[in-house]
Order: C-alpha cells, then structure tokens, then sequence
C-alpha cells in the first residue's frame, strides 16, 4: 500500500538541501557514517575509516562488501541531487522530481586494489538518466584520485513525480 | 590443514568474530554443503534500513552478506584456509526483501582453478527459490604474497579437528 503523502521524498530546494536530507533520513548511511560535500553539481561522497568497516583483519582491509555498498549509497546521492538540475548531462532530468528513492536494479563492482584502513572517497557520475532508468558509474580512492581502489556500473529504477 | 565440513565451521564461525564489519551486521554462517556450498544469514536490524519510507533493508548489506557468502564458498570448495580477494561481483536485485525479515544466502563455488574460483549466490528472506538477490562474483587466490592466512581462525578449527 503506497501513501503518497509518505512516500514522497522530503521537500527541498536546493542540492545540497536534498543530499542532506537523504543521507540523514538513510539509517543504513549513518550505519556506514557516509557524509558528502558539494561543490555545485558536484559531490564527493566520504567514508570516514572506523574499526567496524573492516573485512580483512589480517591485512587489514576494508570488507569489500563495504566499498560495494558505499559506491552503491554515493550513486543513490548523486541522483537526488540530479533530480531538477538543468546539467546538459542528464537526459530528461531537467525539471524532474523524483517521487521515491531510486531503487537499484543491478550492480558490478571491480575490485582494483584493496582497501587500506583510512578514509575513502568516491564520485558517480549518471551517464544516462531517463525517465524511468539511470545508469550510474561511480569511482572510490583513497590516497590517489588516479588510482581507484573500486569501482561500480549499475542501473537504478526511477519514480518521478507527476 | 585440510579443512572437513566440521571444522570448515569453526573455521568461518571464528573468522565471523574476527571481522568486525561481519560482527557489526551480525553475519553467521549457518553451515556447509559438499560441493562448495556456504549458507548464511544477517539479522533485521532498524539501523540497517536503506529506504526508511518502506524499511526495506538497505542493498548494501545484502552486497556484504553475498561477497561474504561468496568467499566462505570458495574456503568449502578449496578446502584450504588460503588468503582470497574479489574480483568483481555482479548483483541482480530481484525484489525487495521484506521489512523485519532475515535475510538467507546460498553461495556455490562452482568452478575453482589454481588461481581464479567463480561463486554464483541467492540471497532470500523465505526460500531460496524466491530470491531478493543473486550474485555472480571472481576472487583471486592466495592474493596475500605468502603471507600466513587467518591464524586466529585456522587455530580454532584445528583446536575443533
């Protein structure tokens, strides 16, 4: 059962309103303690390093499973934020609002180096968004913005708002 | 040490406990299956939910809960405590799982080569025929350099043989 009432995402202006909002309504986020910052359209997602993130203790390296879910909550970011920019990039996006938190569809994630137990950064960038499906490719480093430790190529289902 | 289906169990139950995020999630290997199989499961917990208007879990745990399965699959195939890295991991999410639910995960190793071993998973929260997610993942054997893999947990597993 669907109440609209509910269901819709939080009324915000601006971008940067709007990512807030997500990430502090995501219990899952703060789970992880993702925060983000934005500079315009664009937004670094931040996984702050704690003891609980880690997969491999020997290594020790973060769970990769981790990184997987990290890269999966900065692509859910960067199409909040997307939602009603006028970015050339985003196709049909200008204007659009989204009724619901997209859902993901399917995932890949590369495993490129492992992840050391200090701060990770990631980017996505939505190649496509359409009115119903966007693909989303996202990149998360550590020390070296060149040198990415994973990365993620994934759709996610829309709801846009009437 | 070559492990049995006896203390392939210890032998995971311990690296459980010595992998804080698989303690922080509450991951527990429920047991083993010849052939590679490794059963899993993760708790419903509030501060795990991804979506909070349906309270759905987020899909970031069920990507840990399959990479994890994954990996203990490819221990029952090897049967040798060796060091592994994912490779990729590709996951399809079928459905939402339902709020308050655990959730299940069937992981088999079904082709494992001397350095490469490829892992298919169902992830549910009833049957494993009606699956929330499934995942097709690689891993990379002995990717640790030589370096001796899980003395913690092979400890434990011999103390058990």
């Amino acid at each position: 059962m669907s109440d609209p009432a509910r269901d819709a995402l939080p009324a915000a202006d601006t971008a940067g309103e709007r990512l807030q909002a997500m990430l502090g309504r995501v219990p899952y986020a703060r789970f992880l303690g993702i925060r983000a910052e934005l500079a315009g359209d664009e937004m670094t997602a931040i996984l702050p390093f704690a003891p609980h993130l880690i997969g491999n203790p020997s290594l020790p390296a973060i769970h990769g499973g981790v990184l997987g879910a990290f890269m999966e909550l900065t692509a859910l970011a960067q199409l909040t934020i997307a939602q009603g920019l006028g970015a050339q990039e985003v196709e049909h996006g200008a204007g659009e609002r989204l009724a619901r938190q997209p859902k993901p569809i399917d995932v890949t994630v590369e495993y490129l180096r492992s992840g050391r137990p200090v701060d990770t950064f990631a980017r996505a960038q939505i190649t496509r968004m359409g009115r119903r499906i966007a693909n989303v490719r996202v990149e998360a480093w550590q020390s070296t913005r060149a040198a990415p430790i994973a990365a993620l190529h994934g759709h996610f289902l829309l709801t846009l708002a009437d | 040490m070559v492990m049995t289906p006896k203390n392939l169990k210890v032998f995971s139950s311990a690296m459980n406990a010595g992998t804080p995020q698989a303690v922080a999630l509450g991951i527990e290997t429920l047991g083993f299956e010849d052939g590679g199989v490794a059963i899993l499961t993760v708790p419903y917990r509030e501060e795990l939910v991804g979506d909070p208007d349906t309270g759905v879990i987020a899909g970031g745990v069920v990507t840990t809960l399959l990479d994890h399965a994954c990996g203990q699959a490819v221990y029952a195939a090897h049967g040798q405590p060796i060091v592994i890295a994912t490779l990729d991991l590709r996951i399809d999410y079928m459905r939402p799982a339902e709020p308050g639910k655990a959730i299940f995960c069937r992981a088999h190793c079904y082709k494992i080569t001397r350095s490469v071993a490829f892992v298919r998973a169902s992830a549910y929260d009833d049957t494993v025929d009606d699956p929330v997610a499934t995942a097709q993942a690689a891993f990379m054997l002995n990717s640790s350099g030589g370096k001796p893999a899980h003395a913690d947990a092979v400890a434990a597993a011999e103390g058990a043989a």
